[in-house]
């Protein structure tokens, strides 16, 4: 199942895609 | 109050938060508004939407994706952090450069799916250009889908923004 069916599923990939990001961004910066 | 490098880096900000509003906003609209309500219009009054209003957001929404970016790049010159900022700051390692930088790619992929992928199905799937029955169903699921990448990568994108000037 596509998770970007959705709009729940939409917002869901957004904010672990956000997660992420943030990991990425304090492991570059550290 | 005096016009200097400060206040046109403010100006130029000000005209990529204007043009980011618009661009969002309008992205939200089709796909928190708009497509999930397209189900429940009845046909004889689908075309005030695929006719009318699509066409005009859209018009809006394109042209407001590049001007976010044209002011976005330009902003980014000015600050002095252009190229640490596209190089994900690996190369100087500053954690502002990393967020603003993530914001800036997803920035410009979601500017190119606007352009590339989306309004060029959209015309398709509106009738807006000629294709054949098989053909317009395919465009309109591509130029959704794409959509939806959009509004899926507007979250992080705009975290990075955010954080970049304000936690960073």
């Amino acid at each position: 199942m596509n998770p970007l069916d959705s709009l729940s599923g939409t917002i869901i990939s957004g904010l672990v895609f956000t997660v992420i990001m943030v990991v990425l961004i304090n492991a570059i910066g550290a | 109050m005096e016009f200097d490098h400060t206040w046109w880096t403010f100006f130029i900000r000000w005209l990529h938060v204007l043009s980011g509003f618009m661009w969002i906003g309008l992205l939200w609209y089709f796909n928190f508004v708009q497509t999930p309500s397209m189900p429940k219009i009845p046909d004889e009054q689908k075309p005030a939407i695929s006719k009318v209003i699509a066409p005009a957001a859209l018009f809006w929404f394109r042209w407001s994706a590049l001007s976010t970016i044209i002011f976005g790049l330009i902003l980014a010159q000015m600050n002095g952090y252009l190229t640490e900022a596209l190089s994900l700051g690996l190369s100087d390692h500053v954690a502002k450069h990393a967020a603003i930088g993530f914001g800036m790619w997803m920035g410009l992929i979601m500017m190119f799916n606007v352009w590339f992928i989306i309004w060029p199905n959209q015309k398709k799937a509106l009738g807006m250009v000629e294709v054949s029955d098989e053909e317009r169903p395919k465009a309109a699921r591509r130029a959704g889908v794409t959509s939806r990448v959009n509004t899926m990568l507007s979250i992080p994108m705009l975290y990075a923004m955010v954080s970049a000037q304000n936690l960073y």
